[in-house]
């Protein structure tokens, strides 16, 4: 099979209004006579559930959580860009095209960027409406503020909280559809597999999670906006539900999945303090605006940081760096404090943090100012640690946090599969190697507000669409393997817990596949989840049964597909023979240890097409063509 | 065992409420959660417990969570009498077990209203705060064809406010603790959240009149001012919102 991004000709800034032009439309009254699932609930499952019910077609939405309210999106706190310019500095659609495009390190296809641009004003516009407490200057107007990798103000906020505040303003239209009986509501519900009859999506396999059923739903059209793969790593920012099944079953079924060693490592989390820890917590980026970062200069040295002097600290980053300083990107500040703890020059009891110091930001400033800032970051991370950040550098370190990889969408966002679309962070399309701070709100919610309830009407209306029901063999056979998978993980009763094998996994893919990979490290990797899959499949012990309540066996099933989709990852890892955005490759750097591109031969997207379990996946290239951009390597020097 | 750090491990005795199903009997079952790192959350308290009983063949406990970071509202236990346990402003996630002390009793029950029905253990139906908000807690807008976001100014302390009653995870903490099991802080928060809006003041009445009814169709009792909802509230959403819901509603029966 081709890849054919099916990007509209003409110029970057007149594609899709050519391209909105083009599509087929479905008559308004045509439009109830199709239904489509959308599985996910988070800004861009909420979104477009919601306005595809507006638009008047029937709409089945599925989630893990017991409400839609609960998607992880809840979680993002900094921002969601957009190109208003209401700062008056100067911003542009153009402008926040070629940030993202920049941010992304050229990894990704210039029209759909474009587009994100473009539509990103009419979000806020649309998010006002529905009444999301944005911040405010005291003249009523909203107020903007600025983060990473743009030299605008260009970032809507609602206090930290801009993920729940957006994720409420769709989940109260997707309510509303809900109470028109436009759209059906599903929830705690687990997506297992994607049917598909004559090559087409036509409905979904789930698990009822309260009583255990098996139930398989048809459709016209399935949406896949399920979130990102972060959990792979077992420790993550991301929430506990946030797995990568739904999409994988859609590669198991022949969606095509594109750049999955593309993964964001977030330089400034919590770090972790014990085994038993379930997840990392994220504190926000902008800390590192008066935080400065430090180690001390002799490996091993457990002092107090009190206890050590200005002489005997390594300001690392503002030493690297002078021009950027502690301002240096994501990906940078990330690989820098891990080569600083491999270094032994790590902190606290497990020696894997560095610290951020504010004792300099708030003698300059004042406590009162810094707590201004801060103030409940501070609050939060020492609920947290019971370390107090006014008297104590913070200790940070970094974690996974964001998957720019994802299944492969054209211009549509459908899949390889017809009439499978995939939208936010479970698609690859718009970040490229890197997504920036504030552009991940802003996708999902362009592709679920303004792209897709237009394109899928494009494939609605030109394609012809046998009738099909639950009951075709397609739907019973689907079904039936789920649920032998389901009785073969019951039956396993071995001697470790499904979090034991998902600890493992994660630290292989950390060591392996996480800030640094080279050659040697993955195929290593590679190796060793391959003995992983072997042993989970003949001792993994999942308690209770299949007709209930089971949270041991929701998580066995995700673990599972963890572990292959690992292996996938690191393939991808593998084959980029180059260092770009999230995926540094130790092989390929500069002599100044930065990442180094080869835009000769890696300016392509990589997509993988699953060829059955014991075979290695198909790969095929869609080859990135920058007619608007010139591209440059990066320095922060 | 005390490290050097001051950072210790702790033993606990748990008594935790068992039940199979919603039409089943249910009771308090005693477990050891030993060696206990004061650094873990409650949650992770839990998984250690959990990991115990299930390579000894035994149910684990079933409990919600997701976010564990206190913001999805997923998370809800009542603790040694208290919806969330004992620190003030903070979800069962963000509770830390430097809270507790060696040789502590911990009695774990999940929230108990009429109007949310027991899955599993600690897990509830709480699906009836959903049906309040399809009842009218939004503003009907589609997507598209809205206008300029800064066409409407809104006065930023207006903001602030509908904000502050935004803040509402829905995690039903509120109704777990008042003794008539009452959801007027939830719907407060909302009617405020968007009556504090000038976007939302056209359809203010309807709003009002249609969630009110809707909860108490759902079997959500009376406010009686006990106040306790804001005491165990993790955002700490003020009972002040209680007393705009009155207000709106008062008004929109005058309409
Ligand atoms: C801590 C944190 C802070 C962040 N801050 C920001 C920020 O400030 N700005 C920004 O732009 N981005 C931020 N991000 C990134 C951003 O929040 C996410 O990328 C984005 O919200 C993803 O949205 P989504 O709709 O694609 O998926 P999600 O919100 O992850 O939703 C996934 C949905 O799919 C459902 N689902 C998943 N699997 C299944 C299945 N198998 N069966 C049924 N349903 C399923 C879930 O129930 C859920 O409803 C942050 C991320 C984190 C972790
Ligand atoms: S798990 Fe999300 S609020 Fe506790």
């Amino acid at each position: 099979m081709q890849l054919d991004s099916k990007v509209p000709g003409g110029p970057l800034s007149e594609k899709w209004d050519k391209h909105l032009f083009d599509l087929k439309l479905v008559n308004p009254a045509n439009k109830r006579k199709f239904e489509i699932i959308v599985v996910g609930t988070g800004l861009a499952g909420g979104s477009a559930s919601a306005t595809l019910a507006e638009l008047g077609y029937n709409v089945k939405t599925f989630c893990i959580q017991d409400s839609p309210r609960r998607a992880h999106s809840i979680a993002a706190q900094g921002g969601i860009n957009a190109a208003k310019n209401y700062s008056n500095d100067g911003d542009s659609v153009w402008r926040l095209f070629y940030d993202t495009v920049k941010g992304g390190d050229y990894r990704s296809r210039e029209a759909n960027v474009y587009r994100l641009a473009q539509v990103s004003n009419n979000i806020i516009d649309q998010c006002v409406a529905q009444g999301v407490p944005f911040a405010r200057e005291y003249g009523g107007l909203l107020a903007n503020r600025s983060f990473g990798g743009a030299q605008v103000s260009r970032t809507f906020y609602a206090r930290g909280q801009t993920g729940q505040q957006l994720l409420i303003g769709a989940y109260s239209a997707l309510s509303r559809q809900i109470a028109a009986g436009k759209v059906k509501m599903f929830t705690r519900r687990d997506m297992l597999d994607l049917v598909l009859v004559n090559g087409k999506a036509r409905g979904i396999v789930t698990r009822n999670l309260v009583n255990g059923n098996i139930e398989t739903h048809a459709a016209d059209a399935v949406v896949l906006a399920t979130g990102g793969y972060g959990n792979t790593f077992y420790l993550s920012t991301n929430a506990m539900a946030s797995n990568v099944s739904a999409a994988y079953s859609a590669y198991k079924k022949g969606a095509f999945f594109a750049n999955p060693c593309y993964t964001q490592i977030h330089p400034t989390c919590i770090p972790v303090h014990g085994t038993y820890q379930s997840k990392l917590t994220l504190m926000s980026e902008s800390l590192r605006n008066d935080g400065r970062v430090w180690v001390p200069k002799n490996p091993g040295d457990k002092r107090l940081p009190s206890q050590i002097s200005e002489s005997e600290r390594d300001y690392y980053l503002e030493n690297k760096y002078p021009s950027f300083g502690n301002l240096v990107p994501r990906d940078v500040a990330s690989r820098n404090a891990k080569l600083q703890c491999d270094q032994g020059k790590g902190v606290g009891e497990t020696g894997l943090a560095v610290y951020l110091d504010f004792k300099d930001a708030i003698q300059r400033d004042g406590k009162d100012v810094i707590a201004k800032k801060y103030g409940n970051l501070f609050q939060m991370y020492e609920k947290i640690t019971a370390d107090n950040p006014y008297e104590t550098p913070m200790m940070i370190y970094p974690a996974v946090h964001y998957t720019m990889g994802g299944l492969w969408v054209d211009y549509n966002l459908m899949s390889t599969i017809p009439g499978l679309f995939v939208l936010g962070e479970a698609n690859f399309s718009d970040h490229g190697a890197n997504r920036l701070g504030a552009s991940a709100l802003m996708q999902g919610l362009a592709d679920g507000y303004f792209i897709i309830p237009y394109t899928i009407g494009g494939y609605l209306a030109g394609t012809k669409l046998e009738k099909v029901s639950t009951d075709d063999a397609g739907f019973k056979a689907t079904a039936e393997d789920v649920e032998a998978r389901i009785k073969k993980l019951l039956s396993i009763g071995g001697k470790r817990t499904v979090d034991d094998f998902h600890r493992q996994l994660g630290n292989i893919m950390w060591e392996y596949c996480g800030m640094a990979r080279s050659a040697k490290g993955l195929t290593k990797a590679k190796d060793l989840i391959a003995e992983l899959r072997a042993e989970f499949w003949e001792n993994v012990l999942v308690s209770g049964s299949g007709n209930q309540f089971n949270q041991s066996l929701e998580k066995a099933g995700h673990v599972a597909d963890f572990i292959e989709f690992g292996k996938l990852m690191v393939l991808d890892a593998l084959a980029r023979k180059e260092s770009c955005g999230g995926h540094f490759n130790e092989d390929y750097q500069t002599e100044e240890n930065e990442a180094k591109r080869d835009d000769e031969s890696f300016c392509h997207v990589a997509a993988w097409e699953y060829a059955g379990d014991e075979n290695e996946p198909n790969f095929q290239k869609e080859a990135l063509n920058f007619e608007n951009v010139t591209l440059t390597q990066r320095s922060y020097k | 065992m005390t490290q050097s750090n001051g950072k210790k491990n702790i033993n606990l005795t748990l008594k935790v409420w068992r039940q199979v199903g919603p039409n089943v009997k249910g009771r308090l079952e005693t477990y050891q959660a030993n060696n206990i790192s004061t650094d873990m959350s409650f949650l992770e308290m839990l998984d250690v417990v959990n990991e115990e009983l299930i390579i000894n063949h035994r149910d684990p406990i079933a409990f919600d969570h997701d976010c564990r970071e206190g913001i999805c509202g997923m998370c809800g236990a009542v603790v040694n009498g208290r919806a969330h346990g004992p620190e003030k402003g903070t979800t069962l996630c963000q509770l830390h077990m430097r809270h507790f002390s060696d040789r502590d009793t911990v009695v774990i029950e999940p929230w108990r209203s009429r109007a949310f029905k027991i899955i599993k253990d600690l897990v509830v139906d709480r699906s009836a705060l959903d049906v309040i908000i399809q009842a009218g807690g939004y503003i009907s807008v589609s997507a598209g064809g809205t206008p300029d976001a800064n066409v409407i100014p809104v006065p930023q302390e207006a903001a602030e406010k509908a904000m502050d009653a935004a803040a509402c995870i829905g995690c039903g903490a509120c109704v777990a603790a008042c003794p008539n099991a009452s959801a007027m802080l939830f719907v407060g928060a909302k009617v405020s959240h968007l009556a504090l809006l000038p976007q939302g003041v056209p359809e203010a009445a309807r709003r009002v009149l249609k969630m009110v009814q809707k909860m108490d169709e759902c079997g959500f009792g009376n406010c009686t001012n006990e106040t306790e909802c804001e005491a165990v509230c993790p955002k700490e959403i003020s009972i002040t919102n209680i007393a705009r819901l009155n207000r709106e509603y008062i008004k929109a029966g005058f309409l």
